[in-house]
């Protein structure tokens, strides 16, 4: 059982050692060390913040929506879940929400996908991958496409029903929300701040997300 | 239908198997004694960076389990393989694999030296095992499908397995609409409650079968799966 599980965190971004700011469209990309608490902040409301999460020193080890979602026995992410990797390390674990839900298996856009699911022409439109394969090949380029996975939606509500239908529902997320991890282990956090127009997932209209760390103990 | 089998192979209880599936032909799985779990991975042979996408592959079609007309999807937005026969209703696209330390947890230690070729197998070593022969590497693993394995999530998302959901004799059939590199293995479903380890064996084989014509069931079954064969189609050109 993991209903929506409200938490305040009670860090003041005056604190913060980082704060930044994503404009919708633009990938971002940092390290984040274990033991830092890391906030994603839905700044105008219904903004869907494609999220991947890596092991620092292996890429091989990184976020699995299977492995998480299986761990936990639910397909929402809230606070007290443990982000779990491809070889099952705790990448790191929701400690404060007030958004309340967050996908896992609606994936990223991709040029070819809007061209599935929208129509062949769309194909020119900015799309999250894009963003994905921009962010790992300037962190490292051993790094690419190989390495993009299925990532978290946070501020996004993809239910499934008890009869194997997904469906899209309105965002549950409103400006102000956030959402705040503590890392367990190193990791590099990517985040393409979704450009979608085509369906409602930002709301018609892609907005910022603000992006801060803390040092342990904050 | 030309049902000349070109080949046929049995699988045993917690092996692995690998091919490369050739566009016109297509694989029927059967479950040989009901309760049997079918994990496997997807990708385009002449280029593997393209790949079996577990969100593409349900939001393309609104679904959250697999079965008869549903299209795998690579993240290319091609049709890797289409499903064009199913006696069981649903498939699990949601749960992954077992690993080394859940079966070690779940089933206890039962190796090689003890067991000869009843040692206890975990599916993510055994994918990995098994890409590796293609040149590909753990980084290239993504979500696997559980076939025959059903997994429901009610509206709180809670995921719930339904134990015996695969009766003996249950087949699917997948038709590849390109040429597809699978990897698949009879390693027990993560979240089967069996305490024992029991995998089960299943029937492999291979026929050659038509390409999909405009009325095909897989390419109707939703408008983006029209687009999503024409793009396919596309690449063959």
């Amino acid at each position: 059982m993991n209903g929506k599980n409200l938490v305040e965190s009670q860090l003041d971004p005056a604190t913060a050692v980082y704060d930044a700011t994503v404009p919708a469209g633009e990938p971002w990309i940092h390290e984040i060390r274990q033991g830092q608490y890391f906030r994603i902040v839905d700044v105008d409301g219904n903004q869907a913040a494609d999220t991947l999460f890596y092991n620092a020193y292996d890429f091989q080890d990184r976020y699995s929506a299977q492995d998480t979602i299986r761990t936990q026995r639910n397909i929402y992410l809230t606070t007290g879940t443990k982000l779990i990797s491809s070889k099952g390390n705790t990448l790191l674990t929701i400690v404060a929400d007030t958004c309340g839900r967050h996908d896992t298996l609606g994936g990223a856009c991709a040029t070819e996908s809007n061209m599935v699911r929208y129509a062949i022409e769309k194909r020119y439109m900015h799309a999250c991958r894009q963003s994905f394969v921009r962010a790992v090949i300037g962190w490292d380029p051993a790094y690419g496409k190989r390495d993009i996975t299925h990532n978290i939606n946070f501020f996004m509500n993809v239910p499934v029903t008890e009869d194997g239908q997904l469906t899209f529902e309105d965002g549950v997320s409103g400006a102000g929300k956030y959402v705040e991890m503590r890392a367990e282990m190193d990791v590099a956090a990517v985040i393409s701040n979704c450009p979608q127009l085509n369906n409602p997932c930002n709301d018609y209209n892609p907005t910022p997300v603000r992006v801060l760390i803390w040092e342990p103990g904050a | 239908m030309d049902n000349t089998i070109l080949f046929e192979e049995l699988v045993r209880p917690g092996a692995t198997w690998s091919h490369v599936l050739k566009r016109g032909t297509a694989l029927r799985i059967v479950d040989l004694e009901g309760a049997a779990n079918v994990g496997a991975i997807f990708y385009n042979w002449e280029n593997p960076a393209e790949r079996y996408n577990m969100p593409d592959t349900l939001k393309a079609q609104h679904v959250g389990r697999l079965t008869a007309g549903c299209a795998l999807y690579s993240d290319m937005g091609r049709v890797l393989c289409s499903i064009t026969g199913d006696t069981t209703g649903w498939h699990d696209p949601l749960s992954g694999c077992s690993n080394a330390a859940l079966v070690r947890t779940k089933y206890g230690e039962a190796g090689y030296q003890e067991y000869r070729n009843d040692c206890y197998k975990n599916a993510y070593d055994s994918f990995a095992i098994e890409l590796a022969k293609y040149g590909l590497a753990e980084r290239d693993m993504a979500a696997p499908v559980n076939f025959f394995s059903k997994v429901v999530v009610n509206q709180d998302g809670d995921m719930r397995f339904i134990p015996a959901h695969s009766k003996a004799g249950s087949a699917i059939q997948l038709r590849a609409e390109m040429n597809v590199l699978v990897i698949l293995n009879t390693c027990p479903h993560p979240l089967d409650p069996n305490p024992k380890y029991e995998p089960r064996p299943v029937h492999l084989s291979i026929r050659s079968v038509p390409p999909p014509g405009p009325d095909d069931p897989c390419r109707v079954f939703r408008p983006e799966n029209g687009r999503g064969f024409i793009l396919t189609e596309r690449y063959f050109l």
